[in-house]
């Protein structure tokens, strides 16, 4: 290998690292993370919403073939959501639009993400896995209203 | 080389049946792409569904083609380069094995009794056959493999003191890696997915199985690429009208894919609960290593292409580019590569999003990732694929090309295709869009509630790239089997274009051992998974779930 060679190598490293450098900031700075994992239980099967308090709620999100229980998440805006996910049946997939939430709804296993949200609006729920016939009709969604209107 | 007839027979077919079954692989392609851009709204066309010719497509395409395509193209460098061919039985042995697994795949997909897709996730059942059929494939390309070694070790007593060929050594590390990944899938398939699928067992731990199907799955992405990276190396440089830059940067970065390709399989499951965040980084930084083999790999390949350009006479920085033979038809094999090399810049660099740890949750499962895919398997592997066995099937068969003028077009077109096709599906991932969805069913249908009109554009023009693929593929296939089904007018040889090394260089003992190299793989493995499986247990329980692709109940009660 000539000298060419050794800059290349030396060059496409510093590049990664670089990347790398940008993953851990937002890890730490900004929160940007990957999912966390909890130890599984047949309790999260069940689909619910509840209200910690004015800004904060757990989200118990159960998928099934084909559809999302609950089906609609209603929730007042600036409420911080803990979503836990898990399936009862097969692997689904859960996007929400627009948020970058990006989660797998594996059966024994349960997920966990926390999402802000700000702004008023509906807010679709894919699934992004392929989980039979259909899959494709698997659709769930999230509204935020306005606070007054909450009552 | 002169070659015996069953020997001669067995290259023959193993090009022969998966090319055919290709056609079938490009067919439910283009169907996919009119499925999702919403241009029908129907769950199957021609007793096919939409999920069905999405398993027939990956099975076929990324599994079937490409594994015959690696053994089939081991034998030929493999013999070529070492002027010896392996034990007989271990050819036919490992051509029938590979043969019978593809066809118990094909029929139960085509029956409908496996239509899980390529990944064939548990809970979702596929018929026992099919998963019997996949060990029956893997397992042939390993007898393949062991006939190899075999004659490796007698030329190493005749010619001692020789290095390795490269072609050689980029063919064993393929089958080494590929030998250590498919363990895992081996386990997953015969242990734990046949007897449940019979009915033996009823649970099963889905993340267990997931984690296990990935520990191939990685190093199965390279098994497809290594053939191409080894035609890159060695064959390309010569047909270009250049020597290779340098023999030894080639060699350090096979055995680069070799410690890193199996331990970063748990990239793909970013998403996914039970591996720990500190899991997740650290494929994210291997996943990040094994991008400097291929970007070596540009720097080399690269090299080569310049100095065959100056050695045309190019002057300028850039001058060497439009000295290269582009659209040659005693050359075609350059615009094979050449086209597929032009996508893997593409590919490689959406790769490195798609393995960005966090980044990843903007598209995991979107159709950016078969978007990404593309312009990797359907780019340079394919390319590579089909370029080579038109020149193997003709000189191994003593046939000339038939129809030359169109197997020389077909990279430049399919190129295209691919571009559009990948741009369409990226975008729309970008933007949400699921992969593996009968978007035509609701996504794109203005009928349904579900109807996302944004999704519209980017799948439409996927469609319009589809069908500028399925065209190339269509040329390819005249020329292909028109060429096939031709007269012998040669004597049928070995032969393939052999580059030269630019430069003689000091050999360097490590880069002519395999050993310690295995060694330090292994070790990453164990350090890898040994976590990843903790975490398994500790997070994840075993379900007693077994669902059919059609029907919502539960097998079990
Ligand atoms: C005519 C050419 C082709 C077209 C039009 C095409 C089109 C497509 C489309 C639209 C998808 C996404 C479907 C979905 O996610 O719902 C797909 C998936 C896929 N394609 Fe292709 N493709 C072509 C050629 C190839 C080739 C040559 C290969 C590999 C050698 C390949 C390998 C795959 C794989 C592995 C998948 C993923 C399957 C899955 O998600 O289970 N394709 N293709
Ligand atoms: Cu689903
Ligand atoms: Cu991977």
């Amino acid at each position: 290998m000539n000298k060419y060679e050794i800059k290349v190598v030396l060059l496409s490293g510093l590049l990664l690292s670089s990347f790398l450098f940008a993953l851990l900031y937002n890890a730490f700075s900004r929160k940007i993370d990957t999912p966390a994992c909890i130890p599984y239980n047949a309790a999260f099967e069940k689909g619910h919403v509840r209200q910690l308090d004015d800004s904060t709620c757990e989200v118990y999100v159960s998928a099934h073939m084909w559809g999302f229980d609950p089906a609609e998440i209603v929730i007042p805006v600036g409420t911080t959501v803990e979503f836990y996910l898990t399936s009862t049946d097969v692997v689904h997939g859960f996007n929400i639009d627009g948020k970058g939430v990006n989660l797998m709804a594996v059966p024994g296993g349960v997920n966990r993400i926390t999402v802000p949200f700000n702004s008023i609006g509906t807010y679709r729920i894919v699934c992004h896995e392929f989980c039979g016939i259909g899959h494709q009709n698997m659709m769930g969604k999230i509204i935020v209203k306005d606070k007054i209107y909450q009552q | 080389m002169t070659i015996s007839p069953a020997y001669r027979k067995t290259i023959l077919f193993g090009l022969f049946m998966p090319m055919t079954l290709f056609i079938l692989g490009v067919y439910n392609g283009i169907m996919q792409t009119i499925y999702r851009a919403g241009v029908i709204h129907r769950t199957s066309v021609a007793g096919i569904n939409y999920y069905q010719g999405l398993t027939l497509h990956g099975v076929i395409n990324a599994i079937v083609l490409t594994t015959f395509f690696a053994v089939v193209f081991g034998h030929v460098t493999v013999s070529f380069y070492l002027k010896k061919e392996p034990p007989k039985w271990t050819y036919l042995m490992s051509m029938l094995l590979m043969v019978v697994g593809t066809l118990m795949d094909a029929f139960t997909m085509l029956a409908g009794t496996s239509e899980a897709l390529y990944t064939f996730y548990a809970p979702l059942q596929d018929s026992p056959l099919f998963y019997i059929g996949t060990a029956l494939l893997i397992i042939g390309s390993w007898i393949a493999f062991g006939g190899w070694v075999k004659v490796w070790f007698e030329w190493r007593r005749e010619n001692s003191g020789k290095k390795m060929p490269l072609a050689v050594l980029g063919t064993f590390v393929n089958f080494t890696m590929w030998f250590m990944s498919t363990l895992p899938v081996a386990y997953e398939v015969l242990v734990i997915l046949t007897p449940w699928s019979l009915g033996w067992t009823n649970q099963v731990n889905v993340p267990l199985t997931r984690m296990l199907f990935w520990m191939f799955g990685h190093p199965l992405v390279y098994f497809w690429l290594l053939p191409a990276y080894i035609a890159y190396y060695t064959i390309l440089p010569k047909v270009a009208g250049g020597k290779l830059y340098s023999g030894n940067a080639a060699r350090l970065a096979f055995l680069l894919f070799l410690i890193l390709s199996t331990p970063v399989g748990v990239h793909h499951q970013f998403s996914e609960p039970v591996f720990t965040p500190g899991t997740k980084f650290w494929v994210s930084i291997l996943t990040f290593g094994v991008a400097i083999p291929s970007f070596m790999t540009a720097f080399t390949v690269g090299a080569s292409l310049e100095y065959a350009g100056r050695k045309r006479g190019a002057k300028g920085l850039f001058g060497w580019m439009a000295r290269l033979p582009w659209f040659q038809q005693e050359n075609f094999l350059f615009g094979y590569f050449i086209c597929g090399l032009i996508l893997f810049i593409f590919g490689g660099l959406s790769g490195i999003v798609n393995a960005s740890y966090s980044l990843n949750q903007m598209v995991h499962n979107t159709s950016w990732v078969p978007g990404h895919f593309h312009m990797t398997v359907a780019g340079p592997v394919l390319l590579v694929i089909l370029g080579v066995s038109l020149y193997i099937y003709s000189t191994v068969a003593g046939k000339t090309i038939k129809f030359r003028t169109l197997a020389t077009i077909v990279p430049y077109l399919w190129m295209f295709g691919v571009a559009l096709l990948s741009h369409g599906m990226m975008a729309g991932g970008l933007m949400g869009e699921p992969r593996r969805t009968n978007m035509g069913m609701t996504y794109t249908n203005p009928d349904s509630d579900l109807f996302n009109k944004h999704w519209v554009a980017t799948s439409t023009t996927t469609m319009i790239g589809g069908f500028v693929m399925g065209a190339a593929a269509l040329l390819y296939f005249i020329s292909f089997f028109a060429t096939a089904t031709g007269k012998r007018t040669m004597e049928p040889v070995i032969e393939l274009p052999e580059s030269e090394d630019l430069h003689e260089e000091k050999p360097v003992p490590l880069l002519l051992n395999m050993r310690p190299w295995i060694i330090v793989s292994a070790i990453l493995i164990l350090f890898t998974y040994i976590p990843a499986l903790i975490s398994v247990f500790k997070y994840s329980a075993p379900v007693r779930n077994k669902f059919q692709v059609e029907n919502p109940n539960n097998m079990i009660k």
